[in-house]
C-alpha cells in the first residue's frame, strides 16, 4: 500500500455507531412491535431502542462537526453534503406525497356505502371542523415568518455579524417552538378525535408527521445556534446552518401544501367548530 | 463497523447469498407441496413452527406464510443486496476511479439496518399472525389481509423489516447518486462512465423517490392495525384500493430497481467478450433512463382486475408497452455488440448469453401480460408467476451469477474453475427452465397462483417444476463447491485475466486492489473509450 492521499475526499477510520445505530433502530422497532401488543417490558424495549438511536445521532453528528473544525471538510466533501442533504429532502418530499395522496384519495372519492362517511367529504361522521383561518392561519404566519427570521440569520452570518444570527436564530427557534406548542393546542381541542373515518385519519396523520418534522427541524436549529455560540461558522464556510436552513424552508413548504389543501380545501362546505 | 466499499461489499454479498439460500429452501418446500395434489408438507413443517399440534386452517396460513417469506427474502435480502450492495459497493467507486464511496459511514449503517431488516422478518414466522404463526400475506402485503386479515405481531414484525430494509436503500440510494455525481476521476465524463455505473445511478433515483411512498403506505398499515385509523378500512370510509396504488408506485419502479443493476453488469460482460465497445453507447444509457422514468407511470398494469375503468386501463396498457421500446433497445443493442465482435465464450459470458435469452422470454410475456385484456384472463395465474420468475430469478439472478464469475476473482485474488462455472450454468439452465416454463402452460390452464393445492388436471407440469428445483439446487452445489476450490486450490487472478477486451479501471488494479485504491487519481483520457 502506497500510503499517501493525494485527493480531497475523506476517507474514514472504521466506527461503532452505524452498527449501535442498526442495532438500537431493530431494537426500537421490535419494542414498538411489543408496545402495540401489550407485551411486557415493550415500554423498556422501546425506550431502550430510542435511547440508542438518540445516543447514535448525538455521537455520529458530534464526530462530523469534530471532523469539520479538523479540516477534513474539504470543498469536495461539503459538496458531497450538500447533495446528500437535498437528495434527503428529496425523499422526505415523496414520503410526504404518500400521505398527500391518502388525502386526496379520501376527498375526491368519498364513499358512499359507509354510514361514517356517506359520500361526502368531509365525513358525515365530522360534525364540525376547525377554521382554517384561525389557528392554523395564525401557524401559517408563524411559520412563514419563522423563514424569514432565518433569512435574516443567514444573511447576518454571511456578513459576519454574528450577534444578529444569534438573534435571527432564537427567534426563529421561538417560532418554531410557539408553532409547535399551537399545533399541540389545536389537537387537544379538535372538534373531531383521531382514527374512526378517512378524514382524521388523514388528518392526523399527515400533519402529525409534518409536526414531528418541525421538531426535528427546530433542534437541528437549536444545534447550530448552539454551535454559533461556541464559535462555528464562518461567512464563507458554515454547511451546517445551511443544511439547517434547507430543511425548515422544506417543512415550511409542506405545511403551506397542508394549510390550502387538508385545511381550507379539505374542510371546505363542512360546518365550523 | 468498516468504512471501506469493498468490505461492506463482501458483507453485502455474503449476507445475500445467505438471504438467498434461506429463500431458496422456501421455495423448496412449496415446489415440495405442489409436486402431488393434496396437502404434503405443510403439516409437517407448519408443527415445527408453531411448536405443537396444528389445525387444516393454520396448514393453509403456513402457504401463505412460506410465498411471502420466499417473496420478501428474495426481493429485498438476496436481489437489492446483491447487486447494488455487493457489485455497486465494489465496482462503481472502482469504475469511476474514486478512492471510496461519498458516506463512508453512511454505507456501513446501510448494511446493518439491512440485516437487522432481516433479523426482524426472520422473527415474524415465530410470532402469531392471526390464524396461525407468521404473517401469510404475500409480498405485497395488500390490506385487509395485512390489517384486520393477520391479527398478532407478525404481521408488524414483518412491516418494520420493510421500514429498516427501506431506510437503509434509501441511504444507500443517496451514497450512490453522489459518489457518481462528485467523486468520477478527471476526465470520467457521464458521458464515459461505464454502463454498469449508469445503471446503478438511475437505480439510486428511483430507490430515492419510489421507497419514501412504500414507507408511507406501511405506516398507514401499522396505524390501521394499532391504533384505530381507518386509511384501508372500509368501515370509517378507507380505501382498500389506496393501498394497491400507493404499493404498486412502489413496486413497479421496484421490479427495475432489481433489473436495471443486471442490464449494467450483462454490458460490461458482453462488451468484455466480445473485445468491443458496447454498440450504441448512448442510446443503452438513456434507455436505461428511459426504463426509469417511464417505470414510474405504469404502476396499475399490476390492478387491471379490480374494477378500474376502461381508459384508465387503455392508459396503463398503452404506457407498459411504451417500456418495450427502451428494453427492446438494450436487448438488441446486446446482440449488435456480439456481432462481428471476436467472441469468447468466458464462463460469464455464457452467463450473461443466458440471461438474454431468459430476460427476452420474460420480456415477451410481459408484453402479453401488459395488455389489459389479456389480463383479465391470466392475472393472480401461473402464468404471470412464469412471467415474473423469468426477468427476475431466471434474469436478475442469472446476471448475478453473470457478474460474480466475471469479477470473483477480482475480488478475492483467486480463479475459480471455468470448467465448473460451465457445469453450474447448464445445469442451472436446465433446471429453471424446467421450474418455470411450464407455469405458463398452468397459467393459461387457469391454474391460479398461491394455493398449496390443485385439481389433479395440473398435476404433470407440477411435477416436472418440481423435478425442475432438484436440477437447479444441484447447481448450487455445484457454485459452492466451485467457491471451494478457488479458495483451497484456486489460481492466484493476475490484474486484468480477461485480456484486453476488460477495459474498464477495475481492470488496472491488482487482484484483489489494495485496501484503498486510488491514493492519486487516475486520469481518464479521451480515447472513446465506455
Amino acid at each position: 500500500m502506497a500510503g499517501t492521499k493525494n485527493h480531497d475526499y475523506h476517507i474514514l477510520p472504521p466506527d461503532i455507531w452505524p452498527l449501535t445505530g442498526s442495532v438500537s433502530a431493530f431494537v426500537f422497532t421490535t419494542g414498538m412491535v411489543m408496545f402495540m401488543h401489550e407485551m411486557a417490558g415493550g415500554h423498556l424495549v422501546l425506550g431502550l431502542g430510542l435511547a440508542g438511536l438518540i445516543a447514535t445521532f448525538f455521537s455520529w453528528f458530534s464526530n462530523i462537526i469534530k471532523e469539520g473544525r479538523e479540516g477534513f471538510h474539504t470543498p469536495v466533501v461539503q459538496l458531497h453534503m450538500r447533495y446528500g442533504m437535498i437528495l434527503f429532502i428529496a425523499s422526505e418530499v415523496m414520503f410526504f406525497v404518500g400521505w398527500f395522496w391518502s388525502w386526496f384519495d379520501f376527498a375526491l372519492f368519498p364513499n358512499a356505502l359507509t354510514d361514517v362517511v356517506g359520500g361526502q367529504f368531509p365525513p358525515k361522521a365530522i360534525e364540525a371542523v376547525m377554521d382554517p383561518f384561525a389557528l392554523p392561519l395564525l401557524n401559517t404566519l408563524i411559520l412563514l415568518c419563522s423563514g424569514t427570521t432565518l433569512t435574516w440569520a443567514h444573511h447576518a452570518l454571511i456578513h459576519g455579524d454574528r450577534a444578529s444570527v444569534k438573534k435571527g436564530l432564537w427567534l426563529t427557534i421561538i417560532l418554531g417552538v410557539l408553532f409547535s406548542c399551537i399545533q399541540a393546542y389545536e389537537y387537544a381541542h379538535a372538534p373531531f378525535g383521531f382514527g374512526g373515518n378517512t378524514y382524521s385519519s388523514a388528518f392526523y396523520m399527515a400533519t402529525g408527521f409534518h409536526g414531528f418534522h418541525v421538531i426535528v427541524g427546530t433542534i437541528f436549529l437549536i444545534v447550530c445556534l448552539v454551535r454559533t455560540y461556541k464559535g462555528d461558522f464562518t461567512p464563507k464556510d458554515h454547511f451546517g446552518f445551511e443544511a439547517a436552513a434547507w430543511y425548515w424552508h422544506f417543512v415550511d413548504v409542506v405545511w403551506l401544501f397542508l394549510f390550502a389543501v387538508v385545511y381550507i380545501w379539505g374542510g371546505w362546505g363542512a360546518p365550523i367548530h | 463497523m468498516s468504512t471501506n466499499h469493498k468490505d461492506i461489499g463482501t458483507l453485502y454479498l455474503i449476507f445475500a447469498i445467505f438471504a438467498g439460500v434461506v429463500g431458496g429452501a422456501i421455495s423448496g418446500i412449496m415446489r415440495e407441496e405442489l409436486r402431488e395434489p393434496g396437502i404434503q408438507v405443510l403439516g409437517k413443517v407448519a408443527m415445527l413452527l408453531n411448536g405443537g399440534a396444528v389445525d387444516f386452517d393454520q396448514q393453509l396460513h403456513l402457504w401463505n406464510v412460506l410465498i411471502t417469506a420466499h417473496g420478501l427474502i428474495m426481493v429485498f435480502f438476496l436481489v437489492m443486496p446483491a447487486v447494488i450492495g455487493g457489485f455497486g459497493n465494489w465496482f462503481i467507486p472502482i469504475m469511476i476511479g474514486a478512492p471510496d464511496m461519498a458516506f463512508p459511514r453512511m454505507n456501513n449503517i446501510s448494511f446493518w439496518l439491512t440485516v437487522m431488516g432481516f433479523c426482524s422478518l426472520m422473527i415474524s414466522p415465530f410470532m402469531s399472525g392471526g390464524t396461525g404463526n407468521g404473517a401469510g400475506v404475500g409480498w405485497t402485503v395488500y390490506a385487509p389481509l395485512s390489517t384486520t386479515g393477520s391479527q398478532g405481531p407478525a404481521m408488524d414484525f414483518a412491516i418494520f423489516a420493510l421500514h429498516l430494509a427501506g431506510a437503509a436503500s434509501i441511504m444507500g440510494a443517496i451514497n450512490f447518486i453522489t459518489t457518481i455525481f462528485n467523486m468520477r476521476a478527471p476526465g470520467m465524463t457521464l458521458h464515459k462512465m461505464p454502463l454498469f455505473v449508469w445503471s446503478v445511478l438511475v437505480t439510486a433515483f428511483l430507490l430515492l423517490l419510489a421507497l419514501p411512498v412504500l414507507a408511507a403506505a406501511i405506516t398507514m398499515l401499522l396505524t390501521d392495525r394499532n391504533f384505530g385509523t381507518t386509511f384501508f378500512d372500509a368501515a370509517g370510509g378507507g380505501d382498500p384500493l389506496l393501498y394497491q396504488h400507493l404499493f404498486w408506485f412502489f413496486g413497479h419502479p421496484e421490479v427495475y430497481i432489481m433489473i436495471l443493476p443486471a442490464f449494467g453488469i450483462i454490458s460490461q460482460i458482453i462488451s468484455t467478450f466480445s473485445r468491443k465497445p458496447v454498440f450504441g453507447y448512448l442510446g443503452m444509457a438513456y434507455a436505461m433512463v428511459a426504463i426509469g422514468v417511464v417505470g414510474f407511470i405504469v404502476w396499475a398494469h399490476h390492478m387491471y382486475t379490480v374494477g378500474l375503468d376502461v381508459n384508465t386501463k387503455m392508459y396503463f396498457t398503452a404506457a407498459t408497452m411504451v417500456i418495450a421500446v427502451p428494453t427492446g433497445i438494450k436487448i438488441f443493442s446486446w446482440i449488435a455488440t456480439m456481432w462481428g465482435g471476436s467472441l469468447e465464450f468466458k464462463s460469464p459470458m455464457v452467463w450473461a448469453i443466458g440471461f438474454i435469452f431468459l430476460f427476452t422470454v420474460g420480456g415477451v410475456t410481459g408484453v402479453v401480460l401488459a395488455n389489459g385484456g389479456i389480463d383479465d384472463v391470466v392475472h393472480d395465474t401461473y402464468y404471470v408467476v412464469g412471467h415474473f420468475h423469468y426477468v427476475l430469478s431466471l434474469g436478475a439472478v442469472t446476471a448475478l451469477f453473470a457478474g460474480f464469475y466475471y469479477w470473483f476473482p477480482k475480488m478475492s485474488g483467486k480463479m475459480h474453475s471455468e470448467l465448473l462455472a460451465h457445469i453450474q450454468f447448464w445445469i442451472f439452465f436446465v433446471g429453471v427452465n424446467m421450474i418455470f416454463f411450464p407455469m405458463h402452460f398452468l397459467g393459461l390452464q387457469g391454474m391460479p397462483r398461491r394455493y398449496p393445492d390443485y385439481t389433479p388436471a395440473y398435476q404433470h407440469w407440477n411435477e416436472i417444476a418440481t423435478y425442475g428445483y432438484y436440477i437447479m439446487s444441484l447447481s448450487l452445489v455445484v457454485f459452492f463447491i466451485n467457491i471451494i476450490y478457488a479458495f483451497v486450490a484456486g489460481k492466484k487472478a493476475a490484474d486484468n485475466y480477461w485480456g484486453e477486451g476488460a477495459t474498464t479501471l477495475e481492470w488496472t488494479l491488482s487482484s484483489p486492489p489494495p485496501f484503498h485504491q486510488f491514493e492519486t487519481l487516475p486520469v481518464i483520457k479521451d480515447e472513446g473509450h465506455h
